[in-house]
């Protein structure tokens, strides 16, 4: 026996194959600390943070389910002579986009459901957009330093409403080449340039010739490529800037609160992105959607009553049937009325919007950053110009499908546009005005719980026949993160809920509440343990 | 449909008329002269004397079809109808329906038109309004066609066109989707769901449209309605058209539940409501607050 005994072998563990890859990217490219960074991220949580989500989940999935369809669209304006699966247009003549919808419809393998996922997701997808643009507004999100941020969202959205007429257009049914015409009629109502524009845009006079492979081009490269580069500078300017919060308990202007984007925030949003792609499955395997067959093709010389746009673009629609026909005459040069509803408001609408933003600081003089966001009753005068023009814009919204309300309700459809033309001037003012005091009476309850304390409804009678009500102090605050020392304060609705159940409908109800809960702010200085990254 | 194979049987044996002379001075090409004109005299006397024959053969056995004035049968329904216009008509379209302050005329109307207005309701009108509604009809089909004999009694018109299953399936959906879309889509709608007109009138859903209706709706142009005549739309054409407005109604909807018939309307308010509405909510549950 040799007292020398050799060293007991250390246990080594084997480093598992992503392991190695990692590390020799790591090696030769020094990736690991950007993840490192990136992956400790901190996303603030609020169930309003995640609408603009919904717009980008909806994207990926109108990417995929397109992908899908080009393979099997024709984009042509070539006449022929359908011979497919669908009897009542066997033997009509039709161009090769249109009998291709048709052949992916009826003869193509989830031909059909791909394009109604593809296009319910358009609709959903604009109505995203258009949702998580009231939140960023109504919160004070796009103050600076995040102006760029909110004008790229102006441009996003504004791609986004050509994108879905570009995709409405394609299929040459009798719906798409209405639209298209009166696209082309408001083209030619702009003074001077009008008829050149709708020369280049159709390629000579309407419908043109070759039109709908131009309008491809459009719909499948041109503008998801700019939306696709738009989205990932919104991003990433989101990324540095890093997300704005509602201020809370250990929340100040210089940190974020929340949960690290990995592992928790990406599978939260793993997750989400499947319950998108679910709900729009489900629409888009359940319920039918633009079906072309019906409309047949397209032909110059019919046309269908209650032709619609799709949604996003019905509050044009909506502007043009409550403008007066007045037609403008002068130095050389006639105006057409469809001008002012068609071209001349909604660039004026976008310009508001996108100037929104800088129109703010100057009147209110705030030049200062903002990190922490407002509720919407702190700020009363933003939140009443926002009902105002919500308002303004649920008017034209609504008439632009004013013959088929007034069909399905029995309304005289002239009493419809009148109330339409009536309502768009007065329901706006009023609706500024009821904001406004509603967001101020907030407010002062708001007020009168900090310094009061909460009602209780029990009523005392003092021995000098006064009568008073008894207040309950504050309750305890209470915390999102244990870790993080607090200070928000659940308000009465939130103290006596003890009586709910735990269910879904609860807590539902308490992250709504979020916006409404009040919250005060502590002293700077109170780092946040756990979830916290400072600037 | 009487008058119409009248005219067509009368059309027939005129022919007849002319083609019989042509075979028979072929077959006596050859003899001569004279003889061939006594015998050509002769023969189309004959003929004339076959035409007339057939025709009044082909009258009495098409007659009884429709406007059989002379059965005591028919005489019966124009009695029997003539008695019931006057209980709940005559008050509108005076005595004998020949119009009052109230209503219009009803002479050279038609039975078609009898038959459009009273199986689908809207006669008798009830109340004066922008338009009359679809209604259920007040009277039995024997009625009608009573009151239908009676009308037609009084000066022809449009008759009930009658069609069968069996004519439907016959026609040709392509065609009838052509002419629907060509025609009747800027009223009703391209998939016949309807929309208003100007000032409360309404060009009405054709869900329940029955194929004879459409027809008469189209030979009659009920109010606001055009009148789409044999010359602009034929016998043939009229039957594709029914039978498209058939396909309308009762073609299950490929793409799931049809949601209306509307088109972007229907559907920008399925999106905002159940699509935007279910991922709100999956906002709030993935987002909502947890209290550990
Ligand atoms: C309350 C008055 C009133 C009564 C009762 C009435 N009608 Fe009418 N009818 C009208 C009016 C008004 C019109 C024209 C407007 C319309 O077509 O609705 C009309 C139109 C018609 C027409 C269409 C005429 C055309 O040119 O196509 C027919 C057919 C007709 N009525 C038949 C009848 C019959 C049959 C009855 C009885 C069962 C009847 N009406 C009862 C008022 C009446
Ligand atoms: C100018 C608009 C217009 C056009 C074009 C038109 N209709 Fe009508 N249609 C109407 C109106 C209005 C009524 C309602 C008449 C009434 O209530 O007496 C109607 C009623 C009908 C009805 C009765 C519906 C019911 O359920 O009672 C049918 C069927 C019909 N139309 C078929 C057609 C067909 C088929 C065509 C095309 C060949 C056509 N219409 C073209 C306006 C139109
Ligand atoms: C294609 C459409 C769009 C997509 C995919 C998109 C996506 C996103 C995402 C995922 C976020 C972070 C999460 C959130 O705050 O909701 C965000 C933030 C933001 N978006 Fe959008 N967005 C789009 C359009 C818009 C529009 C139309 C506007 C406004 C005009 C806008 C303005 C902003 C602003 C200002 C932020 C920063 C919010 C903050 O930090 O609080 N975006 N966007």
């Amino acid at each position: 026996m040799t007292t020398a005994s050799a060293p007991v072998p250390k246990f080594q563990k084997r480093p598992t194959p992503a392991r190695k890859v990692n590390r020799a990217i790591d090696d030769r490219f020094g990736t690991q600390g950007a993840i490192r960074r990136n992956f400790n991220k901190v996303f603030p949580d609020h169930w309003s943070f995640l609408i603009g989500e919904i717009a980008l989940y909806s994207f990926m999935i109108l990417l995929l389910t397109g992908i899908y369809l080009t393979l099997f669209f024709d984009p042509s304006n070539v006449e022929i002579i359908y011979n497919g699966s669908y009897v009542p247009l066997k033997g009509v003549e039709m161009s090769r986009a249109y009998a291709s919808t048709l052949d992916i419809s009826f003869d193509t393998r989830a031909g059909l459901v791909f394009r109604q996922i593809h296009h319910w997701a358009a609709l959903v997808f604009v109505a995203s957009i258009i949702a998580h643009m009231m939140r960023v507004f109504f919160t004070g999100a796009f103050r600076k330093p995040r102006e760029v941020n909110w004008l790229i969202g102006i441009v996003l959205l504004m791609l986004a409403l050509v994108e879905g007429f570009a995709g409405y257009s394609l299929p040459d049914d009798l719906l798409s080449g209405t639209g298209l015409r009166i696209a082309a009629s408001i083209a030619q109502s702009i003074p001077v340039i009008g008829t050149w524009t709708s020369f280049l845009v159709f390629n000579g006079e309407f419908p043109g010739e070759n039109f709908i492979p131009r309008l491809y081009v459009v719909h499948i490269l041109l503008v998801p490529g700019i939306l696709l580069a738009l989205i990932g500078a919104h991003l990433g300017i989101l990324w540095h800037q890093k997300h704005t919060d509602f201020p809370g308990p250990g929340k100040t202007e210089h940190n974020v609160v929340g949960h690290r984007v990995f592992p928790v925030f990406a599978v939260k949003s793993g997750g989400f992105f499947m319950l998108t792609f679910a709900v729009l499955a489900l629409l888009g395997g359940l319920a039918q959607i633009n079906p072309i067959w019906t409309f047949g093709p397209y032909d110059p010389a019919k046309v269908s009553s209650a032709s619609q746009p799709d949604w996003y673009i019905g509050f044009l629609d909506g502007s043009t049937r409550l403008m007066p026909p007045w037609e403008f005459r002068g130095l050389g040069h006639t105006i057409p009325a469809v001008l002012w509803p068609t071209a001349v408001l909604p660039g004026v609408l976008f310009t508001l919007a996108a100037l929104y933003p800088f129109l703010e600081a100057k009147f209110t003089g705030d030049k200062a950053s903002h990190n922490l966001l407002q509720r919407p009753r702190e700020a009363p005068t933003r939140t009443a110009i926002g009902a105002m023009s919500l308002s303004f814009y649920l008017v034209l919204f609504i008439s632009g499908g004013n013959d088929i309300i007034a069909h399905t309700f029995s309304i005289s459809l002239n009493a419809m546009t009148w109330a339409g033309r009536i309502g768009l001037i007065v329901v706006p003012p009023i609706a500024y005005v009821v904001t406004k005091r509603l967001c101020i009476s907030l407010n002062e309850r708001d007020a009168e719980i900090a310094h009061h304390g909460i009602e209780t409804g029990i009523i005392r009678q003092l021995a000098n026949g006064e009568f008073v009500e008894d207040h309950r102090p504050k309750p305890p605050p209470v915390s999102d993160y244990p870790q993080v020392p607090t200070d928000r304060i659940p308000l009465p609705a939130g103290a006596a809920d003890g009586a709910h159940g735990k269910g879904l409908a609860h807590r539902a109800g308490k992250a709504v509440g979020g916006f409404f809960t009040e919250e005060t702010e502590k002293p700077a200085g109170d780092a946040p343990v756990g979830g916290g990254s400072k600037h | 449909m009487t008058t119409s194979k009248a005219s067509e049987s009368a059309a027939s044996s005129s022919a007849g008329a002319a083609g019989r002379p042509r075979l028979v001075s072929r077959r006596n090409a050859r003899r001569s002269r004279s003889a061939s004109v006594r015998r050509r005299r002769r023969s189309s006397s004959i003929v004339l004397l076959l035409g007339l024959l057939a025709t009044g053969v082909m009258w009495t056995v098409l007659a009884p079809g429709g406007n059989a004035t002379e059965t005591p049968d028919a005489n019966e329904a124009v009695r029997q109808g003539r008695a019931l216009f006057a209980q709940g008509c005559a008050t509108c379209h005076g005595l004998n329906a020949q119009g009052s302050s109230e209503g219009p005329s009803l002479i050279g109307v038609g039975a078609a038109a009898v038959d459009f207005q009273m199986s689908t309701g809207r006669m008798p009108l009830a109340a004066p309004a922008a338009q009359a509604d679809r209604k259920d009809p007040l009277y039995s089909e024997t009625q009608i066609d009573q009151v239908e004999a009676y009308i037609q009694s009084l000066g022809g018109g449009p008759e009930d066109p009658d069609l069968t299953d069996a004519d439907l399936n016959d026609a040709d959906l392509a065609e009838g989707g052509e002419l629907f879309l060509a025609n009747c889509a800027q009223c009703h709608q391209a998939a016949g769901a309807g929309a208003p007109l100007t000032y409360g009138k309404f060009a009405p859903s054709l869900s329940q449209a029955t194929a004879d209706q459409v027809v008469e709706a189209m030979r009659t142009g009920p109010e606001s309605m055009p009148v789409f005549g044999p010359g602009q739309i034929n016998e043939e054409e009229a039957v594709a058209v029914a039978a498209y407005v058939r396909h309308l109604q009762d073609a299950p909807a490929p793409g799931g539940a049809s949601i209306g018939k509307y088109g972007p309307v229907p559907e920008g308010l399925v999106a905002i409501v159940i699509g935007l509405g279910a991922l709100l909510g999956v906002c709030l549950w993935i987002g909502a607050r947890q209290k550990l």
